[in-house]
Formats: structure tokens, C-alpha cells, sequence
């Protein structure tokens, strides 16, 4: 195994047989049923689905922000089984960057602050913490906000505070939950292209996302159906046949 | 094409060449370009169901060229096609027929069908991500159209999982 897979990027997340099922009121609902995934470094890889297919499940597992009922999942090819709460939670400082559909930021922190707190938990010093800031938030368009509260701020710019902050500590992998889903078509073409511009860079990302024009941007596609991957796609953007893109744009005569 | 050169014609008279390139100005890099060649047949076509008439103007040291312009024929019809709103896009019926027919058949598997339409539609959508990624931003006209594209393919999407949905709650 090793020999044929050994010029190609390492994994920096690699799943196996994991399982999740939630137990409520009813029934109890199968939201991953046996997923196998590797992500390997470099890599954009979009999970698509209907909502309650367990994509967002399937992400929150991937970031230990939920325990698999059985299954086994490697970071940078270190198992994470035994992880407590609290060893979770550095290594998704340091080497996990997370953003939602909702921001969560931190409501009564400034836009600086919601941006350095993970690097300064993380234990960088308070200048360099500063310093990767500024950078981000240049990056993002948000110069000139920095002192702005997150309840100022439109959503698509909420959503660039939570990235700049998801990418603070220049983690390896960056998951992405539903990160348009509460955004018009202008900030959701923003976050596209800047999920684009950082994986040009070589930032591995996951995303979810029910939405198929984010998730073309994305040069894997996983289709998720009821708990399982029901497709697993690599996309090099040329339509297997005839038509294709022009078939698409052709205004008919 | 027709109804596109009578539209641009309306604007003022143009020889072919010049409509071209205002079709090119208007559409943006995203439509495909018509050659010159189509463009001249078509406006040949136009010229003999008596849409429009061309004029001979002489040019020192070139060949003549037509300038065209649009009859009250070609006004009304014109006139005529912005009355009347189009037809709905239809469902991918040829798709439709072969997930309708594959178990019959024992040559195709349905949940293999839809998952090879959809990777068809997605390398397809990645495609107009990039081309509107690649077109200036300030024609608004050319990203509308691949907008449009963008939203059709994405409802084609979203039945492919409804389809999918179902189908598999049979198994």
C-alpha cells in the first residue's frame, strides 16, 4: 500500500468505519453509518447532500467536536481515539480551523479580538498575534474594521472575521460548515472565492455544503446520502461530452 | 442568432462585421462567439424574408460592403418576440427516460445513473465557476448569463437528489 501511494501528499485526515447516531425523542437517527475518508494535503474536498443526510454530523466528528459511537479517525496520521475534551480542543486550535454557518463569534469581542483570541490561547505572543491579524484581515477586505463588535457588521463580513479567525494559527486542515448558508448571492460568491484564493495557496479545506456552485469549487466532490457516501468525485471542470459549457450558454436560434 | 442581429439592428443600420463585435461587447467572452460567416448567412436569410435591406456602400481601395438595416417587417417581428414570454426550460428528459427505464433493462443501475449525471453537471458547473471567475467584472449582461446557467444546472442538481432520495428509500 505504502509503495503506490507514496508520491502523493500525506493524509492530513484520514477516517475509518466512523459511525454516529443520535438519540432523542423517536427513533434514533442514523446520521453516519460507516464512513471511510481520506483527505490528503492540498486538497479542496466539498461533502454535498440534502439537509439530513448527516453532512453536518460528518463534519462536527471530523473536527472532535463530536465523539464517533465506533470508527477510528487520524490527524496528520495520529489517531485521535483517545483524546479527552480538552486535548480536542487545543488541537483545534493549532491544527483544525472551523467555520460555521452562524459566525459564532464572540458577540461582546471586537472583530481584532474575536480574530487574535485563538492565537493568543494558542500561546503566540500578543505581537505576533497582532500582526497575523492585520494580515488577515487585510487580505479579507476588513482593514479599517478591526474595532467594529461582530453585531455591526454585515453577514458576508461576519463570515471573513470567522475565516480570518479559523486561519489565525495557520492550521493544516480548514472544515467548513454551511459557510454561505445564511448569505445572499453576493457574500456567498465572497466566500467562494476566498475558499478558492487560500486553497490556491495550499490550504486544505472541507467543506459542506448543501449548495452545488459552492461545492464546484472544490476540485472533489462527495456526494452524501443518508449516511453514507453515495459518490466520491474527483472534478477537473471538462464536462464528459458533446455540449457541455456551451450547451449550457447557447442562447437557441 | 436571427432575432439577436434584428435586435442590434434596431439600435441603428451596421454592416455584419460590425454586429458581430456589438453582439461579442454585449454577450461577453462567456457566450459563444458566432463566426463572421454565420453572421452574413443569417443576415442573408433576413435580407430575403424582407426583415431587413441592405445597402452597397463603396469604400475606396476595399471591397463594398452592406450596411443593413431593419424593414417595418422586421420591426414588427421584432416587436412581436419581445411580446411573447418563452417556454419553461423543460425537465433533462432523455436523463428522465433512462432512470424511468433502467430496470427494465438490466443494463443499468439507476443509483449509478444519477451519480454519473451528476458528476457530468458539477465538472460543468466548475466550468462556469471559472468562466465567471475569468470575465470582466463590470459586464453585467455576461455574468447574468452565466448566473442563469449556474441556477439552472443547481435546480438540476437538487432533483437529481430528490431522485436519489426516493430511489434509494425503494431499495
Amino acid at each position: 500500500m505504502s509503495a503506490g501511494t507514496s508520491d502523493r501528499p500525506a493524509p492530513v485526515l484520514r477516517a475509518e468505519g466512523l459511525v454516529k447516531t443520535h438519540y432523542g425523542e423517536g427513533a434514533p437517527a442514523h446520521a453516519v453509518r460507516g464512513v471511510d475518508l481520506c483527505v490528503r494535503q492540498g486538497e479542496f474536498v466539498a461533502i454535498t447532500g440534502p439537509s439530513g443526510a448527516g453532512k453536518s454530523t460528518l463534519l462536527h466528528l471530523l473536527g472532535g467536536l463530536q465523539r464517533p459511537d465506533s470508527g477510528s479517525l487520524h490527524l496528520d496520521g495520529e489517531c485521535t481515539d483517545a483524546y479527552t475534551e480538552s486535548r480536542w480542543a487545543v488541537e483545534r486550535r493549532k491544527r483544525i480551523g472551523i467555520v460555521f454557518q452562524f459566525f459564532n463569534l464572540v458577540s461582546n469581542l471586537s472583530v481584532a479580538d474575536n480574530v487574535e483570541l485563538p492565537a493568543l490561547l494558542a500561546g503566540v505572543p500578543p505581537k505576533r498575534a497582532r500582526a497575523e491579524r492585520e494580515e488577515l484581515l487585510a487580505e479579507l477586505g476588513l482593514a479599517g474594521k478591526e474595532r467594529s463588535m461582530p453585531g455591526e457588521l454585515s453577514g458576508g463580513e461576519q463570515q471573513r472575521v470567522a475565516l480570518a479567525r479559523a486561519l489565525v494559527n495557520h492550521p493544516p486542515l480548514l472544515l467548513a460548515d454551511e459557510p454561505a448558508g445564511s448569505l445572499d448571492s453576493k457574500g456567498t460568491r465572497e466566500v467562494m472565492r476566498l475558499l478558492s484564493r487560500f486553497h490556491q495557496r495550499g490550504q486544505t479545506i472541507l467543506l459542506v455544503t448543501h449548495d452545488a456552485r459552492l461545492a464546484s469549487a472544490a476540485d472533489r466532490v462527495i456526494s452524501f446520502f443518508d449516511g453514507r457516501i453515495a459518490d466520491d468525485a474527483e472534478l477537473d471542470g471538462t464536462p464528459s461530452h458533446r455540449t457541455g459549457i456551451s450547451g449550457v450558454l447557447e442562447l437557441r436560434d | 442568432m436571427r432575432l439577436a442581429l434584428l435586435a442590434l439592428l434596431a439600435r441603428g443600420p451596421a454592416h455584419g462585421y460590425e454586429l458581430k463585435q456589438d453582439l461579442e461587447q454585449t454577450l461577453g467572452s462567456a457566450y459563444p462567439q458566432p463566426n463572421v460567416g454565420q453572421i452574413y448567412v443569417t443576415l442573408g436569410r433576413l435580407e430575403k424574408q424582407g426583415l431587413i435591406e441592405g445597402e452597397d456602400v463603396e469604400q475606396s481601395s476595399r471591397p463594398n460592403k452592406k450596411v443593413y438595416h431593419l424593414t417595418d417587417t422586421g420591426r414588427e417581428a421584432l416587436r412581436a418576440w419581445f411580446e411573447e414570454p418563452e417556454d419553461e426550460p423543460r425537465v433533462r428528459d432523455e436523463f428522465f427516460m433512462k432512470l424511468a427505464l433502467a430496470p427494465q433493462t438490466g443494463l443499468a443501475d439507476r443509483i449509478a445513473l444519477i451519480n454519473k449525471q451528476r458528476r457530468q453537471y458539477l465538472n460543468t458547473m466548475r466550468s462556469l465557476s471559472k468562466l465567471a471567475a475569468a470575465e470582466d467584472r463590470d459586464n453585467r449582461i455576461a455574468h447574468l448569463l452565466i448566473e442563469g446557467a449556474m441556477l439552472h444546472l443547481q435546480a438540476d442538481l437538487d432533483w437529481l437528489e430528490r431522485c436519489q432520495e426516493e430511489l434509494e428509500e425503494l431499495e
